[in-house]
């Protein structure tokens, strides 16, 4: 019965708060599903939708292929190389997102870090726009999730035996096909781990595409942030934001039957 | 198979990294660090506007911080919600993973679920969620409603490790407690809480980090009279050039450094705990 209280605080902090999103997007003030439709029908918001899921489905990309090959070297390095790895790895996991949004603005702004030095050194009269446009949303978005990526893979081949690609070298496979036959065809558990975990945060990103983003790399939530503050409509809020739970929800429900809830906090502990 | 490839498959070694991968992953690791260690030069900065290379080198960034109000005031703000939330949710959360991990009842996996399920809604969809209840209660802009707001969204990370904690624990240093004639609290306070205290100050330690750390939720709660630190430097990024961000930003990038080797140091000791008991 220890569990009551914590059980009692979701009730009145968790289910109540959504639930009054729920109601909010259905009732105004009797049963309506004109904001849902209103979404569905506005080409605007089909492409918010569209958009969002690209973005997601881009960043996670970006960051397998800048975590992967972070854990196969993991896997490998020696412990001082390793210990010094997973140290970098963590920390920039536990920096304030802030920060490690606001470094980027630091590095990629017009007169920012590489623009100064690219000018600097003659190479360019006009500075490279490096922000605000989807390069700088994807850098600030890879940025973050590389840690979630690489630790799920990491331990997933933290149990494969190497000697298997003994094996495989031994019998005629060259090195690359050594990689692409054994090795990585045994990392995929966690690559899968990893991709679902980063792609269910994307799809509920604002705070990058807000900082690092133009007005044409706006995702969803976004979008409903707009709608509550600028144009105080709390109903098509509302809607939207039931329709990105339910995105999120469907996304985790793919996670949840292949790899179990219990492997999210793989991707959180370090 | 040639002579001479058959001799460089029977030496090959699984754990060599060849020169290319070490340069990507190397670059990878660069890519993670660089950006934000670039900080700390930017910060000794002392113009009003934010220079690469910093022109003139000082400390005038962060005792124009230290000294202003409103920076100060968001600072305090902060601190206070992140360790109330620390503090409720930890104790929610010591209780609920007790109950969870020593409970024979039904729906536990069920229970488990829903107190991990705050961890994937959108954080967005929190804040409206609260935004629309916290207006109806009139609590908006208050720290109280900061607190409420963040402890659904930081119990999974106290729960998660107080109850990863407890069951590498040996009951049997319970049992004997309770043979020598200890009560339960007794039993809990002289025996359980100091075995599990490592894992429960992880657990607070997580809980104040996300409650710190935390702006998407706090834009819409803070109002203009519970301003707290992220949210401050939230509208200063997106709508002021504030040569002070450097500077707060080396400090947070310390902070982190802090607790983790905290938290580093709270595992070790978890570890030698568990292997001694």
């Amino acid at each position: 019965m220890l569990v009551v209280p914590a059980l009692l605080a979701l009730f009145m902090l968790f289910v109540y708060p959504i639930s009054s999103v729920l109601l909010r997007s259905l009732f105004s003030p009797n049963f309506t599903l004109e904001h849902y439709l209103y979404f569905f029908k506005t080409p605007l918001y089909s492409r918010v939708l569209w958009i969002t899921f690209q973005i997601s489905i881009l960043s996670t990309l970006s960051a397998l292929i800048v975590g992967y090959p972070i854990a196969y070297v993991l896997r490998r390095a020696r412990p001082g190389i390793r210990n010094f790895f997973l140290l970098a790895i963590t920390l920039s996991f536990m920096i304030s997102l802030l920060v490690r949004n606001y470094s980027w603005i630091i590095v990629l702004q017009r007169s920012g870090v590489i623009n100064t030095v690219f000018t600097t050194l003659g190479l360019i009269d006009t500075p490279f726009k490096l922000l605000h446009n989807k390069f700088g949303v994807m850098i600030g978005m890879t940025h973050i999730f590389v840690p979630y990526i690489v630790f799920p893979i990491y331990s997933v081949m933290m149990g494969i035996d190497l000697n298997l690609e003994k094996a495989a070298r031994n019998l005629g496979a060259t090195r690359w096909q050594t990689f692409w036959r054994v090795s990585f065809p045994l990392s995929l558990p966690g690559i899968g781990a990893g991709a679902l975990l980063v792609f269910i945060m994307a799809l509920g990103f604002f705070i990058t595409p807000a900082l690092l983003g133009g007005r044409k790399e706006q995702m969803l939530s976004n979008l409903i942030q707009i709608q509550i503050v600028d144009l105080l409509n709390w109903p098509f809020a509302s809607a939207m934001s039931v329709i990105l739970l339910i995105a999120t929800l469907i996304v985790f429900s793919i996670y949840n039957r292949y790899l179990g809830v219990e492997r999210l906090w793989g991707g959180v502990k370090t | 198979m040639s002579k001479r490839s058959r001799k460089r498959a029977a030496r090959f070694d699984p754990l060599h990294i060849g020169w290319p991968l070490w340069i990507v992953s190397g670059s990878a690791i660069l890519f993670l660090i660089a950006p934000v260690l670039l900080l700390i030069p930017m910060s000794l900065g002392s113009a009003e506007i934010i220079e690469f290379p910093p022109s003139k080198i000082g400390f005038d960034q962060y005792r124009k911080f230290f000294s202003h109000p409103a920076w100060q005031s968001a600072v305090l703000n902060s601190l206070q919600v992140s360790a109330m939330t620390a503090v409720v949710s930890t104790f929610l959360g010591v209780l609920a993973s007790l109950g969870l991990v020593r409970g024979r009842f039904k729906g536990k996996g069920l229970i488990n679920a829903f107190i991990i399920s705050p961890m994937i809604v959108p954080l967005i969809v929190m804040a409206l969620a609260f935004y629309i209840s916290l207006a109806k209660s009139g609590m908006l802009g208050t720290k109280l409603g900061l607190v409420l707001a963040y402890t659904p969204l930081t119990l999974p990370f106290t729960v998660l490790p107080i109850s990863a904690t407890l069951r590498g624990f040996d009951r049997s240093l319970e049992h004997a407690a309770r043979i020598l004639g200890a009560s339960r609290f007794q039993t809990f306070t002289k025996v359980t809480f100091p075995i599990i205290r490592p894992g429960v100050l992880t657990g607070a330690i997580f809980a104040f980090m996300i409650a710190f750390d935390e702006v998407v939720i706090a834009l819409f709660i803070c109002g203009s009279t519970a301003v707290t630190l992220p949210k401050k430097m939230w509208d200063v990024i997106r709508y002021e050039i504030e040569p002070m961000l450097p500077a707060i930003s080396t400090l947070l990038f310390l902070l982190a450094t802090l607790i983790l080797v905290l938290v580093g140091f709270l595992q070790q000791r978890l570890a030698r705990r568990m292997t001694a008991g």
